[in-house]
């Protein structure tokens, strides 16, 4: 129960740090935000799926974090390359800020736990964290976004999570 | 001599018998791209081949929905399966289950 309320809490959480209000006064993310925000979200996970390869034993789990380690990097190379085409530096904000604080608060509640403990609590962590980046991809992120190179990015990145989502939720279930 | 053109015939028959023997059954080719199979199902003679090329910057997996097959497409490559077993064959990818297809797999 308690794991179940940090989840929720994180979950809660990002959708507030990513309204347009929180995250430029009055106005949308602009591009070089909006990288910086998707680029910090994958680089948080691949910590996180880090973090479960040294802790887990467990095949489910250990090969779940190595397919986010993987595939987490292969869209933040492809961000990187796209930034420096576009010759955009990405800007470090009050959204990729707020989400590197709520990692950090996570991971050290994560690393107090260990075993099946800590396996459930990775895996729901992991279900609630892709549901509440992909809501933000859907409603904010992708909208906002002016560069067609940039948007493209965000919508296949928002299709490889919801993937992600879906392979979390199956992994979280088989620890019930 | 007449005896060695002899043998070099044979052998040259036995060869273009065996290499059309080893290309018996067709090839069907479903292309992974935009996190998706394409097209999602296909049928196939039993004996043919399915080759899954991913044109994705990620990596995929086939895997049977049922157990039994599962196979890691990485990014850029492609893997062919021989479908030997008549029946409904359905799979998706183990690291995006959002994504699944279906092979159809006809008796001769």
């Amino acid at each position: 129960m308690l794991s179940f309320r940090k989840s929720a809490a994180i979950a809660l959480v990002l959708p507030m740090l990513l309204m347009p209000g929180l995250v430029r006064a009055a106005d949308k993310p602009s591009d070089a935000q909006i990288a910086h925000i998707a680029y910090t979200a994958g680089d948080l996970d691949i910590k996180a799926a880090k973090l479960a390869l040294e802790k887990s034993k467990d095949e489910s789990v250990r090969s779940f974090a190595s397919d986010m380690v993987r595939d987490h990097q292969a869209v933040n190379d492809k961000a990187l390359a796209l930034v420096k085409k576009l010759n955009v530096t990405p800007e470090d904000n009050e959204t990729s800020k707020g989400l590197a604080k709520q990692a950090q608060d996570k991971s050290a509640e994560l690393a107090k736990l260990s075993g099946a403990a800590f396996d459930k609590a990775y895996a729901e962590n992991e279900v609630a964290y892709h549901k509440t980046v992909n809501g933000a991809l859907q409603s904010t992120l992708i909208p906002s976004a002016q560069n067609p190179e940039l948007k493209s990015l965000l919508e296949t990145g928002l299709k490889i999570f919801q993937g992600h989502e879906q392979h979390a939720e199956k992994v979280a279930a088989a620890m019930k | 001599m007449r005896k060695v053109q002899r043998l070099a015939a044979v052998a040259i028959l036995l060869k273009l018998v065996c290499g059309s023997a080893a290309l018996a059954g067709e090839v069907v080719e479903v292309k992974i791209s935009d996190l998706a199979f394409t097209p999602s199902s296909v049928t196939v003679q039993k004996g043919d081949r399915v080759k899954w090329l991913n044109d994705d910057f990620i990596d995929h997996t086939v895997t049977g929905n049922t157990g039994g097959v599962d196979e890691a497409v990485a990014a850029g490559k492609t893997i062919e399966i021989a479908m030997t077993k008549p029946g409904s064959f359905s799979y998706y990818c183990r690291i995006h289950p959002n994504m699944t297809g279906t092979v159809l797999v006809l008796d001769k």
